[in-house]
């Protein structure tokens, strides 16, 4: 395989005035990848994707697909496509035109148009009588795979996705997420989502890159994202957790002021001394029948209980801040808000957050 | 409670219902039914014919007809290249500067027609401000461009482009700015974008717009009257003389039906092609 990048962006800056929407943006994506950009709004993923696209100029910095630099090429020259938030389809053309529309441009024969726009309807799992129907007389499901379709029929190197399911109700994007994912597989091509949805990113992609105000915080993939983030707002973007202030001695061992430790806990050494966060997924915390069953603990009034459907999550109140643990339906316990409960975990759910870096 | 509430619609259609029936229908059956009379009458209790009509093609009439609807025509297909972009850049690129432009363009409307053509003319006209200024300066004269063809298109377009920029900015503010990009994205060039994309999308207000101007430019007199000094003569010219001097009701009732048949027909196409909901701003 090709060692260089796919497509690389390097030092791309884009700035409106004096707000900087995009500052320095370093990022490499490999062929064939489902490559997920996650933020809230505001951090500049859909200002980083029209870059992408051709659709914005950027300030500085330089965009190369396949070694090639594509900044400076005008969207329509260039060898990618979007599915748009709004789909975007054509509402005057039929479901057929819609696909055709990109081979139609390129001149392409009638019969060879109709056949190909016959096998992506197959391949989108729409029936091939849709082919003559309007996109008002399509579902909000059907209008996401025939602008999916004519994305497709583009043919392009990179698909873009800027939020595409953002507007459809939980059942129908959680079946068209697993679609998205399956759609990737067969055709292996390269696709970069954009979303505000971690849970999205984390069903669908292989790599996830998470920005903040402009910035890429982390590149990896979802586990890592999920079980090593780099900074709080990672850690807290993605999804519920419990964070402590702590200090990590040079030999690893744990000191804080609000968390009791069994003696002779440690991390991972880290070589020096480090002030920072220590991490935890509320699925990982425990009820402490006895106190040293865990290695850390602590213990403090129950706040609430709430049902998560396939899950209960607890909120306890403790000295070191709100606790909150998840445990399956299964494991649910008879308590009372109020109770004076002990709870715990071990330090290989742990992980520390440097916040010095 | 659907019923009622229907009940209740047609009843507060009703005021509104009269007030066409007797304003705007009575008149056109009575025209209808004039045209249909012996020359120069001015009753309608004589036995119909068709004279007028006959008049219509014997006497040349149809030319001032073919006339008024050719000016309409070309003054129609240039308001449209000229609106564009203006309509274009009020829907899509100037913000505020839309207002202003719309309401300096509604406050030419304050003024009479009439009184704004003669502003041409003192404008235009050999020793007028033009061509008076410049053989001042320059000592070298030059014809004046009124009492022609082409300046009665021009006061037609001037006159009614109002009546093609509103509709049309309307029409091309519904055009999806995604659908535009996503053309554009898909490989289109900006010509391609323009006639498979915008153009079919604001297809309601390019029609709107365009019959509103053609519709009154077919009937207007005074831009042949006033700056083209009639070098030719409209067909409204015609209908007015008709009604005036020649004392001849059925003729100028013939001539009018003539032109409200040609002009109906092809309203009635026109808005059956389009979703006037649509640039109503109603829900589809």
């Amino acid at each position: 395989m090709n060692s260089s990048p796919f497509l690389s962006l390097r030092g791309v800056v884009k700035s409106f005035g004096n707000f900087t929407a995009l500052d320095r943006i370093d990022l490499d994506i490999k062929e064939g990848e489902f490559f997920t950009i996650v933020g809230p709004s505001g951090s500049g993923k859909s200002t980083l994707i029209r870059l992408l696209v051709g659709m914005d100029d950027l300030t500085s910095g330089e965009i190369r697909l396949r070694d090639q630099r594509i900044d400076d090429t005008p969207a329509n020259k260039r060898p990618t496509c979007m599915v748009f938030q709004s789909l975007a389809l054509f509402p005057h053309m039929t479901v057929g035109q819609n696909i055709e529309f990109p081979l139609k441009l390129r001149k392409e024969v009638p019969d060879r148009r109709r056949a190909r726009a016959l096998e992506l309807l197959d391949l989108l799992r729409l029936p091939q009588s849709y082919y003559d129907k309007r996109i008002s007389q399509c579902s909000g499901g059907e209008r996401q795979r025939v602008a999916l379709a004519r994305a497709l029929a583009f043919d392009p190197e990179i698909l873009f996705f800027d939020e595409p399911l953002s507007a459809l109700d939980y059942r129908l994007r959680k079946t068209l997420e697993k679609e998205l994912k399956d759609l990737h597989a067969r055709t292996g091509k390269t696709f970069v989502y954009i979303t505000h949805s971690l849970e999205e990113a984390m069903v669908m992609s292989d790599r996830i890159a998470i920005m903040k105000r402009g910035k890429i915080e982390q590149i990896s993939v979802a586990d890592e994202i999920y079980g090593a983030p780099v900074s709080r707002f990672v850690a807290e973007f993605m999804g519920e957790v419990n964070l402590f202030d702590v200090t990590v001695a040079a030999d690893g061992s744990v000191s804080s002021d609000v968390l009791s430790s069994r003696s002779g806990v440690k991390l991972v050494p880290a070589g020096e001394e480090a002030r920072g966060l220590l991490m935890v997924r509320p699925e990982y915390v425990g009820f402490a029948d006895t106190a040293d069953a865990f290695d850390f603990t602590m213990s403090g009034p129950l706040h609430g209980e709430y049902a998560l459907g396939s899950r209960i999550q607890y909120e306890i109140e403790t000295p070191a801040g709100m606790v909150t643990v998840e445990k399956l339906r299964e494991d649910r316990r008879t308590v009372s808000e109020g109770e004076t409960m002990t709870v715990g975990f071990n330090v290989e759910n742990t992980h520390f957050i440097d916040e010095a870096s | 409670m659907k019923s009622l509430d229907q009940k209740l619609g047609l009843f507060s259609a009703l005021p509104v219902v009269a007030l066409l029936g007797l304003a705007f229908l009575a008149p056109l059956v009575v025209v209808a039914l004039f045209s249909i009379m012996p020359a120069k009458v001015f009753s309608l209790a004589n036995t119909p014919d068709f004279s007028a009509y006959a008049v219509f093609v014997q006497q040349g009439y149809y030319k001032s007809l073919l006339w008024s609807l050719g000016m309409a025509l070309a003054s129609t297909a240039i308001l449209l290249v000229v609106c564009w972009p203006l309509a274009y850049a009020m829907a899509k690129v100037f913000k505020s500067f839309t207002l202003v432009l719309t309401i300096a363009i509604v406050m030419s409307l304050f003024v009479s027609e009439n009184i704004r053509l003669f502003g041409w003319v003192l404008t235009l006209m050999k020793g007028g401000l033009i061509e008076g200024h410049f053989r001042a300066l320059t000592g070298i004269g030059f014809d004046s461009p009124l009492y022609g063809v082409p300046i009665i298109v021009f006061g037609l377009v001037y006159v009614y482009l109002p009546f093609m920029l509103f509709p049309l900015a309307q029409g091309i503010a519904m055009v999806p700015d995604d659908t535009r990009q996503a053309a554009y994205d898909l490989g289109a060039s900006r010509w391609q974008v323009l006639w498979q994309i915008e153009i079919p999308l604001a297809a309601p207000g390019i029609v709107v717009g365009s019959l509103l101007s053609f519709v009154l430019a077919a009937g207007a007199l005074a831009e042949s009257k006033i700056l083209g000094g009639q070098a030719v003569i409209a067909i409204a010219d015609d209908i007015e003389t008709a009604f005036t001097f020649g004392q001849n009701w059925p003729l100028g009732s013939a001539l009018s039906m003539v032109l409200i048949v040609i002009i109906g027909t092809l309203a009635l196409f026109g808005i059956s092609k389009v979703d006037l909901d649509a640039i109503m701003g109603r829900k589809r």
